[in-house]
């Protein structure tokens, strides 16, 4: 009786054992947060071009749909996102602003007199402490944004299909 | 005189500098408890990957606008989600974690216990 008992809480606890590892294996490893953060964080900072000071209040306050990409002309991947950007820069309903990650401002600049602008600003994040503010991990990322809050964050660069999805969203 | 100056001087250079080792230790043993996010394995203090670089950065700010370790952990926690601390805080998701070696060792007793009164009978 209880080697009975004993066989059948081990196939019990085996079976358990495996469907939790089974299910690991398909879940993702880079890891994605629950975005709890709804609200933008508020910040000042420089901008590329014209070099002056912006406040973040003074960004995201007409009512249009906001992307905010963190970039970095070292980033090879941001690079293969720009045409997409630009693309989707043409539509009137949303703005895209730009977050130069750790970069060099003359490579910044380099990168979008090379690429084009489709950034109606673009913020300077020098030491990347900004980009922890809206809880980013690095570049490329694309935060959604509508009336002040975060609706959508991409982590990694954006593809046709994400930029459909964000058209989808706009209209 | 003059000596009484320069003592009082080094005395509070030391000081300051007695501060100033808090203040990193303190850093070191925030970001000692805090995941790398995207390198894995890592902890942001032994990391020196970008995020690792700029999130030191933003402890270190904290730290120097008066955070608490708390205050620190909870603005993280915020940001990127619990899975940044290594050791997780207490709460509704986490009592399992935190009770299981417990249930564990209570389980193991009474098995223990079971058996020596079976020995004695």
């Amino acid at each position: 009786m209880i080697n009975r008992t004993f066989y059948f809480f081990t196939v019990i606890f085996l079976i358990f054992v495996f469907v939790i590892f089974y299910r690991g294996l398909n879940n993702s490893n880079l890891y994605t947060p629950n975005t709890d953060i709804k609200k933008i964080p508020e910040f000042t900072s420089k901008t590329l071009i014209k070099k002056d000071s912006l406040n973040s209040k003074d960004i995201f306050n007409k009512n249009k749909f906001y992307l905010l990409n963190i970039w970095s002309s070292w980033c090879v991947p941001c690079r293969d996102e720009h045409p997409l950007l630009i693309n989707l820069s043409n539509k009137e309903k949303i703005e895209i602003i730009g977050l130069n990650y750790k970069d060099n401002p003359n490579n910044a600049e380099k990168f979008i007199n090379e690429l084009g602008n489709p950034y109606s600003v673009i913020l300077i994040d020098r030491d990347g402490t900004k980009a922890i503010e809206w809880g980013a991990f690095g570049v490329p990322e694309n935060f959604l944004i509508y009336e002040n809050k975060i609706i959508k964050r991409y982590i990694g660069p954006l593809n046709s299909q994400l930029i459909d999805e964000i058209k989808s969203y706009i209209e | 005189m003059n000596f009484l100056k320069s003592f009082l001087v080094i005395l509070i250079i030391l000081n300051f500098n007695s501060l100033k080792a808090d203040e990193i230790k303190m850093q070191n043993k925030i970001t000692k408890n805090l995941r790398c996010l995207i390198c894995q394995g890592q902890s942001v203090y032994d990391s020196d990957s970008e995020f690792a670089i700029s999130l030191k950065l933003v402890v270190k700010h904290k730290i120097n606008e008066g955070f608490t370790e708390d205050q620190i952990y909870k603005f993280l926690t915020i940001k990127y989600g619990e899975w940044i601390l290594y050791d997780p805080q207490f709460n509704k998701n986490t009592y399992f974690l935190w009770f299981l070696p417990l249930l564990i060792f209570l389980f193991g007793g009474a098995i223990i216990l079971k058996k020596l009164i079976n020995i004695k009978k």
